[in-house]
C-alpha cells in the first residue's frame, strides 16, 4: 500500500495578535538613550498606534504556529501550473542577508556600491544570453510591473515615431495580467482565439492586426504549456504592420539554453526571477520581472541603467527616450541577488537540464494521467500540462472538488480554473526539481481520487478534511467584507 | 547537480514511459530556426564554495557594516532589526510558499497578512489597507491613478516636497494615461506651499508627503480640507512610518489614502528592494483599493479562518477593467513589517520614535554649532537639511576615506539648494558617532 504524505498531526490554535499580551510588555531592546528628550510641538503629536504589547516568546510562538499552518515547497510538491514553484536554495538566502549587500544603502556614490552593480550588471548580461534578447533592465518588482514596463516601452516606441496606437492583441492562452497591464496604457485588448491544436495561427494574427494596433502580447510557452509554433509567422504579420510582439515570459522555464527568444523575432519580454530562477515566492512577493529587449529597444528601457566605465561600473539616467523609472530605486536588489547566485551554481549546461528535465516530468505525468483526467490538447507539452474535469462531472465531482482533496493526500493542488478556454481546468506544473518517486507518487494519488470521484463522490465534496481549516465561505467574505481587526 | 534528483535511469525510464528516444525528442515541435544554435555562454558552474568566495567578495565591497557610518536617508532608512524578525520571516513555511489563493492550506500567511492589514490600518489612520504594493514609489502612482477612478477627473496634484524618485514613478505611471501631473512648490520653511491649490478647480487629488523628503512635518490637516473643498482627495504618503508613532497619522488629519514606503519597519536597505508599498484608505474607497486583500470569514464548520476577498477588483478576475494589474506584491516584507511592529508593540515603538527625533535633534544641534545652520524652520522627525560650509563638496569626498557618508547632497534633487545636503540620525547612530561626524566635518 503506498504510502502518502498528507497525515494529521498535532498543530496550535493561535488567537490574533491583539488578542495576547499585556501592556507594558515588549519584545524589542530598547536602544540606549544617550541624547536628550526633545518633545515636539503638542499639536503635532498623535496618540501613537494601538498595538499590543507582547513578549519576545509570545510573538516568536504566534509566527511559528501561524507559519505551520501554511503549505510550501519546503514541505511538498507544489505542482501550481505558471507558478514553476521549484526549490529555493537555502544558499541564496544567505547570500541575500550577507551585510555588505542587506545593508547596503542605494543612494551612495557608485564608487561604493560597486559590488551591488557589478552584480546587476552581470545578471543582466546572463539574462540577455539566456533568453536571447539584447539589453535587460532589471527594475520592475514582479511580473505584473514588467508588462507594465514592457507596454510603456511599446506605447513610447509608437509616439516617438509619431503614432498613437490604441489596441493590442493579447490570445485566449495568454497570463491572466496581461489585459490589465495593456490597460494601463489605455491600450484596448482585442481578444485572439488560439486554434483547435491550442496553438495560435499567424492566419488568425492577420485578420485583426491592424495600423491601430499597437503590436501583440503572446506568452511563449502558452498557458497551455504548448510552444507557439507559428510565432515568427506571428511576428512578420505584427512587424509588417508597424507592431511590436511583447512576450510573456513567466514560462521560460521550459525552453533555457533550448529556445532564443530573439530568433523567435520577440521585439520585448519580461522573464519572473522568482519562478524560473528559482527566488523564493515568499507567500506572493517580492518577485522581480526584468524587462529584456532587442538593441533597436534598448534607448527606451527604464533608467536609471548600469554602465561600464573607466571608472567602474555606475548608474546612468542619460537616456532621453527612455520610459522613465518604475522602481524608487533598482527593483528588488534582494530578489536579484538569488537569481545571481543560482545561475551561476547551474551553468549552462545545468540550466538546459533544469528546462529538459521540467519538460520531462511534465509530459510524464501528461502521459500518465491522460486516461484518468480529460485531456483537451493530447499533443507534446512543455513544462506545464492542462486537464479538465470532463470525466468527473458525470460523478457530480468538479475541479475544485478533486484539488482539496488533494490536500489530504499531502499535495499543493495545481493551478485551477485557468486557462479560461478549458472548462474545469487543472494545469500541472510539476518543476524539475521533483524527483520520480515523487512525480509517482502524485500520479497515484490523482488516480486514487479519480477513483474516489466515481466510488465515494463524498470524500472530494468534503475534502479537505486533514487541513487546519475546511472549506471557506468565501463568498461570505467578499459580501460581508472583514478586512481588518 | 544537487537541485536536479533525475538519474539516468530516471530518465530513461520516463522517456520509455513517452515512447521518445531522447530528451531532445521532447522539443521537437519547437520550430528549427526558433532555436539556439549554441550553448549557453555562461561562467562554468560554481560549487557553493567557490560562489562563498565570490558573493563574499562583492559584498566586502560595499559601504554596509564594517564601521562604515552612513547618515543618509531619503527614503531608505537604517534601523536596527532585532533578530528574531528574519528568524520568523525566514521560516520556510513562509518562504517558500506561493500567493494564499488555496486558503486550507495557506492560514498561515492569510492570518498573518490580516493582523499586518489591522497594524497598517491602525498605524496609518485609516479603516482598510491592502496586503501591500511593491514600493512606495508604485504605491503613490497607484493612489493617485485610484483618485482619477473616483473622481473621474484627470489632474492630480503633487508636493514638490515628495520624494523625487517616486515623483518620477509617477510621472512614469501617468505618461501613457493622458493625466495631467502638477507640482505644488515649497516654502520657505521646507513644507509644500498650498497656495496653487487654492487657485485650482477641478483635480482628482492632493499627494503631500509627510515628513516630507526634507524631513519636514507637513500640515497635512489644511491640505485634506483644501482637497476636500474642491471635492478631490488628499493623499498622505510618506518614506519613513515610524513618524506615526509620535506625530499625527494621515487618517487622523483628514488624509483620505495614505500610502508609502515602509521598508523602514524591519525590511533591510538591501540597496533599495525589496521594500513595502504600504497602502490604506477610508471605507467609502474599499473597492477601489488596487492589490490584494485578507478578509476573515469562517469554513464550512464555522471555525475562524481567513481568505483572500473582494477578488472581483483584481486583475485575473476583472481582466482589462481590474483597479491594478498587480499580481505578485511584497508580501513577505508585509509580514517582516507585521512581526516587528509585534515585537515593538505600541509602547515600544512610540519610545522608538521619540528616540529617532530626539537622535537627530541632537545631530541638528551639533551640526548648528559647528556652522552648518539647519535651512528649514518647520519640525522635523530624523532627517534635516543642513546648509554646509562652500568647499564641502570635497570635505564629503574626504570623509568617505574615513568610512562616514556626511549626508545627501541636494542640489541633483533640487538645483536651487546647491550646499544644501540632507542628514538623517535613526537610533543606529550612537551620540559618540554624531560627535565624531560634526568633530570631522568641522577639521
Amino acid at each position: 500500500m503506498t504510502e502518502f504524505s498528507g497525515t494529521s498531526g498535532l498543530i496550535h490554535s493561535e488567537p490574533l495578535l491583539w488578542e495576547k499580551g499585556r501592556p507594558g510588555r515588549s519584545a524589542f531592546s530598547l536602544p540606549r538613550r544617550d541624547v536628550d528628550f526633545s518633545p515636539p510641538d503638542e499639536g503635532l503629536v498623535g496618540k501613537g498606534p494601538e498595538f499590543p504589547d507582547l513578549s519576545e516568546l509570545e510573538v516568536v510562538r504566534h509566527y511559528t504556529r501561524l507559519s505551520q499552518w501554511n503549505f510550501a515547497v519546503d514541505t511538498g510538491m507544489y505542482p501550481l501550473g505558471s507558478c514553476t514553484m521549484k526549490y529555493n536554495p537555502k544558499l541564496h538566502e544567505k547570500y541575500a542577508a550577507l551585510q555588505g549587500l542587506s545593508g547596503a544603502h542605494p543612494l551612495l556614490p557608485g564608487s561604493l556600491s560597486q559590488g551591488a552593480l557589478c552584480l546587476m550588471h552581470t545578471l543582466e548580461r546572463f539574462l540577455a544570453e539566456i533568453t536571447g534578447m539584447d539589453a535587460v533592465s532589471l527594475q520592475p518588482a514582479a511580473g505584473a510591473q514588467g508588462e507594465l514596463a514592457g507596454m510603456l516601452l511599446i506605447h513610447a516606441y509608437h509616439k516617438r515615431k509619431g503614432e498613437q496606437r490604441t489596441k493590442i492583441l493579447i490570445p485566449d492562452t495568454a497570463h491572466g495580467t496581461n489585459p490589465a497591464s495593456a490597460a494601463l496604457c489605455r491600450y484596448r485588448p482585442v481578444a485572439i482565439r488560439s486554434g483547435e491544436n491550442g496553438i495560435l495561427s499567424a492566419r488568425a494574427v492577420e485578420g485583426l492586426m491592424d495600423e491601430e494596433t499597437a503590436g501583440i502580447m503572446v506568452t511563449n510557452p502558452n498557458t497551455l504549456g504548448l510552444f507557439e509554433e507559428e510565432i515568427r509567422q506571428i511576428a512578420a504579420v505584427v512587424h509588417s504592420r508597424g507592431g511590436l510582439v511583447y512576450c510573456d515570459g513567466a514560462n521560460l522555464n521550459a525552453v533555457m539554453g533550448m529556445v532564443d527568444m530573439g530568433r523567435c523575432a520577440v521585439d520585448v519580454l519580461h522573464c519572473n526571477l522568482h519562478k524560473t530562477f528559482s527566488t523564493p515566492h515568499g507567500g506572493g512577493g517580492p518577485g522581480a520581472g526584468p524587462l529584456c529587449v532587442q538593441k533597436e529597444l534598448a534607448p527606451f528601457l527604464p533608467v536609471p541603467r548600469v554602465v561600464e566605465t573607466p571608472d567602474g561600473y555606475a548608474l546612468s539616467e542619460d537616456f532621453p527616450l527612455s520610459v522613465g523609472r518604475v522602481h524608487a530605486f533598482y527593483g528588488n536588489f534582494g530578489v536579484l541577488v538569488r537569481a545571481y547566485a543560482y545561475i551561476l551554481t547551474m551553468g549552462a549546461k545545468g540550466l538546459k537540464k533544469a528546462s529538459q528535465m521540467a519538460v520531462l516530468n511534465a509530459n510524464y505525468i501528461k502521459e500518465r494521467l491522460k486516461g484518468t483526467f480529460h485531456l483537451p490538447y493530447d499533443r507534446p507539452c512543455m513544462h506545464e500540462c492542462v486537464f479538465s474535469d470532463k470525466f468527473q462531472r458525470v460523478h457530480k465531482v468538479t475541479t475544485l472538488d478533486m484539488a482539496k482533496r488533494l490536500m489530504d493526500y499531502g499535495f499543493h493542488p495545481p493551478t485551477i480554473y485557468f486557462p479560461l478556454i478549458v472548462h474545469g481546468a487543472l494545469m500541472v506544473e510539476p518543476t524539475e526539481t521533483e524527483s520520480k518517486e515523487q512525480i509517482d507518487l502524485f500520479v497515484e494519488a490523482c488516480k486514487a481520487i479519480a477513483a474516489e470521484a466515481h466510488q465515494e463522490p463524498e470524500l472530494l465534496w468534503e475534502a479537505p478534511r486533514r487541513c487546519k481549516v475546511r472549506r471557506m465561505e468565501e463568498a461570505a467574505a467578499a459580501r460581508h467584507p472583514c478586512l481588518s481587526g | 547537480m544537487r537541485y536536479l534528483p533525475h538519474t539516468g535511469e530516471d530518465v530513461a525510464s520516463m522517456l520509455r514511459a513517452l515512447g521518445a528516444r531522447t530528451l531532445e525528442a521532447l522539443f521537437e515541435n519547437i520550430p528549427r530556426e526558433c532555436r539556439r544554435e549554441t550553448a549557453l555562454r555562461l561562467p562554468e558552474a560554481l560549487t557553493e564554495w567557490e560562489l562563498d568566495d565570490h558573493m563574499a567578495r562583492l559584498a566586502g565591497s560595499m559601504a554596509a557594516g564594517g564601521g562604515w557610518e552612513v547618515f543618509v536617508g531619503a527614503g531608505c532608512y537604517e534601523h536596527h532589526i532585532p533578530a528574531l524578525v528574519p528568524a520568523l520571516v525566514g521560516r520556510s513555511e513562509f518562504v517558500t510558499s506561493y500567493t494564499p489563493y488555496q486558503p486550507e492550506v495557506s492560514q498561515g500567511t492569510l492570518q498573518a497578512i490580516y493582523e499586518y492589514q489591522t497594524l497598517v490600518t491602525r498605524l496609518l489612520g485609516m479603516d482598510v489597507a491592502n496586503a501591500s504594493m511593491y514600493d512606495g514609489a508604485s504605491a503613490l502612482a497607484e493612489a493617485l491613478l485610484m483618485a482619477v477612478r473616483i473622481t473621474g477627473k484627470k489632474k492630480v496634484v503633487v508636493s514638490r516636497l515628495v520624494h523625487p524618485l517616486h515623483r518620477q514613478v509617477v510621472r512614469t505611471y501617468f505618461s501613457p494615461t493622458g493625466g495631467e501631473v502638477v507640482e505644488l512648490p515649497l516654502l520657505e520653511d521646507g513644507t509644500t506651499d498650498p497656495g496653487p491649490l487654492e487657485e485650482m478647480d477641478t483635480f482628482a487629488a492632493v499627494a503631500v508627503q509627510s515628513p516630507n523628503f526634507m524631513g519636514c512635518v507637513e500640515d497635512l490637516g489644511g491640505f485634506a480640507a483644501l482637497a476636500h473643498e474642491k471635492e478631490a482627495l488628499c493623499i498622505g504618503s510618506f518614506t519613513e512610518p515610524l513618524a506615526y508613532g509620535l506625530f499625527k497619522s494621515p487618517g487622523s488629519l483628514g488624509a483620505d489614502i495614505a500610502c508609502g514606503e515602509g521598508q523602514s519597519l524591519g525590511v533591510p536597505m538591501s540597496f533599495g528592494g525589496p521594500g513595502l508599498g504600504m497602502f490604506a484608505c477610508k471605507a467609502p474607497h474599499m473597492r477601489s483599493l488596487p492589490g490584494r486583500l485578507v478578509g476573515k470569514t469562517v469554513d464550512r464548520e464555522g471555525r475562524q479562518g481567513f481568505v483572500l476577498t473582494l477578488a472581483t477588483r483584481e486583475q485575473h478576475i476583472r481582466r482589462e477593467k481590474a483597479t491594478s494589474n498587480i499580481c505578485t506584491n511584497n508580501s513577505l516584507c508585509a509580514l517582516a513589517a507585521a512581526v516587528y511592529m509585534a515585537a515593538l508593540g505600541g509602547t515600544g515603538f512610540r519610545e522608538l520614535a521619540r528616540l529617532n527625533r530626539d537622535k537627530a535633534e541632537y545631530l541638528k544641534a551639533r551640526l548648528e554649532a559647528a556652522g552648518c545652520p539647519t535651512r528649514f524652520r518647520a519640525p522635523t522627525f530624523n532627517e534635516f537639511v543642513a546648509r554646509c560650509p562652500e568647499g564641502f563638496e570635497k570635505k564629503h569626498r574626504d570623509l568617505l576615506g574615513r568610512k562616514i557618508v556626511a549626508g545627501l547632497r541636494l542640489e541633483p534633487y533640487y538645483p536651487e539648494l546647491s550646499g544644501h545636503y540632507l542628514f538623517c540620525a535613526t537610533e543606529t547612530k550612537s551620540r559618540e558617532s554624531m560627535d565624531l561626524l560634526v568633530s570631522e566635518m568641522a577639521s
